[in-house]
């Protein structure tokens, strides 16, 4: 439809890295989110976990640098900043269920007006479907963030008035960064914060499954 | 006393029978018990339950379990997009799974390994997760009652072994293998090397030998 220019996933990453204050904890989920990493604002540091049980993943290790046991929860050998800790996998969802992360990062088929996000399964696929930590992430991160592309692949809307994929977990996202625009959860609905330049609140209302405020 | 220290990896799985319920600590491709997970397709015992956070990857993990027909269960978080081995039993009806969220999984276990006899949750509220199961509101949330994990066995890696079973593990490859080692009513660790009781600083074991009752010796396995 549209020729404007939309972002790329990286630069989904690279806005979204903005939205992350300087000393918080931080998870990041599959997809969009584990770009986020290598695109921090300089100045800024965080303390990324991950939920095999790691506080304060580095960079991705370099080749020849890579150690097996020391993975992010994608298997991708990591290095680690001062100050990192290791515990078991019980206590790092403990950081996530029990609200002690500041943020997490995570990846959407649909998020709802009211922030319900679905993030695990995908209408009549084959196979069981793979919840992994999203759903005690979500369920007690104290913001959700969600990195996604606006629409699906044919142009339908992922921000929608209710999901209808299966359900990750209700009323938990506060922010949605995309490829359009950077979105707020709030009791009077979607707000629309921040547009990518070249586009219209009229025009990302019309990619938008659900009233936008603005 | 008798030693928990196995000579080999054949007798470290010796009792286990037709019907065990077994955890398999691992995740990521590290801290995964392949050796023994080997012993245990040779010994060839079926219609095994088995609970991890996945369910195999490529032809490493649970893997050769589910290619063999030992399992018929699983309890998993994640099987992952790679364990085609049960992906393929899954899709012929071979091999029934139970989806839990990997933090209640790891509590569930817990809750097993504290004699807790259940907990209240919010996660997975309104979800698939949640069907079959109470439902109440505490403090104006939304909550579902989940039941504990328990298991005939753990198989768990770990690093270095005392002779007594104190336990220290090898960076994130600790992950599920201390809750494990708590949880199931027998553990058997694979380690790295077995150092003389004492040799352990007692400030940094992570798992206490009153949860480890065999040990045995193998070089670790890692499938990437």
């Amino acid at each position: 439809m549209s020729e404007k220019q939309r972002l790329t996933r990286d630069q989904i990453a690279v806005r979204a890295a903005r939205e992350l204050p300087d000393g918080a904890f931080v998870n990041l989920g599959w997809g969009i989110p584990n770009l986020i990493a290598d695109h921090l604002p300089v100045g800024i540091t965080v303390y990324f976990h991950s939920e095999n049980g790691i506080l304060g993943m580095g960079r991705r290790a370099k080749p020849g640098e890579e150690d097996f046991d020391l993975v992010d929860a994608m298997k991708v050998p990591v290095t680690l900043i001062p100050g990192a800790s290791f515990f078991n996998q019980a206590d790092a969802h403990l950081m996530t269920r029990g609200g002690h992360l500041d943020v997490a990062v995570l990846g959407a088929f649909q998020v709802s007006e009211r922030g319900d996000l679905a993030n695990w399964k995908v209408p009549g696929a084959k196979g069981a479907g793979a919840i992994g930590g999203a759903m005690d992430i979500a369920a007690g991160t104290k913001r959700v963030m969600v990195c996604m592309e606006h629409t699906t692949r044919d142009g339908q809307p992922k921000i929608v008035r209710e999901c209808t994929y299966p359900l990750t977990c209700l009323a938990c996202v506060d922010t949605i960064v995309t490829d359009l625009a950077v979105l707020d959860v709030t009791e009077r609905g979607l707000l629309l914060r921040d547009l990518v330049p070249g586009w219209t609140a009229a025009e990302v209302q019309q990619l938008t499954g659900a009233p936008l405020n603005f | 006393m008798k030693s928990k220290i196995c000579a080999t990896l054949d007798a470290a799985v010796d009792s286990i029978s037709d019907g065990a319920r077994i955890m398999f600590g691992g995740f990521g491709g590290s801290g995964f018990p392949n050796n023994l997970i080997q012993a245990l397709v040779r010994r060839g015992t079926k219609e095994l339950t088995a609970i991890s956070n996945n369910c195999g990857t490529r032809d490493g993990e649970l893997s050769p379990l589910f290619k063999s027909g030992q399992i018929r269960h699983v309890i998993a978080a994640f099987p992952g997009p790679h364990s085609f081995a049960f992906q393929e039993r899954h899709a012929a009806g071979e091999v029934t799974i139970e989806l839990v969220p990997q933090g209640i999984l790891c509590e569930r276990m817990r809750a097993a390994a504290a004699g807790l006899l259940g907990f209240y949750t919010t996660v997975g509220v309104a979800t698939e997760v949640a069907a079959g199961k109470e439902e109440r509101v505490i403090n104006g949330q939304r909550c579902i009652l989940e039941m504990p994990i328990h298991a005939d066995f753990a198989f768990i890696k770990a690093d270095k072994s005392d002779g007594l079973g104190n336990l220290t593990y090898r960076l994130a490859a600790r992950n599920f293998n201390p809750i494990m080692a708590m949880a199931a009513a027998t553990t058997i660790a694979e380690v790295e090397e077995v150092v003389s009781v004492g040799a352990i600083d007692p400030e940094v074991v992570v798992t206490p030998a009153i949860f480890v009752h065999r040990v045995v010796v193998a070089k670790g396995i890692r499938y990437v």
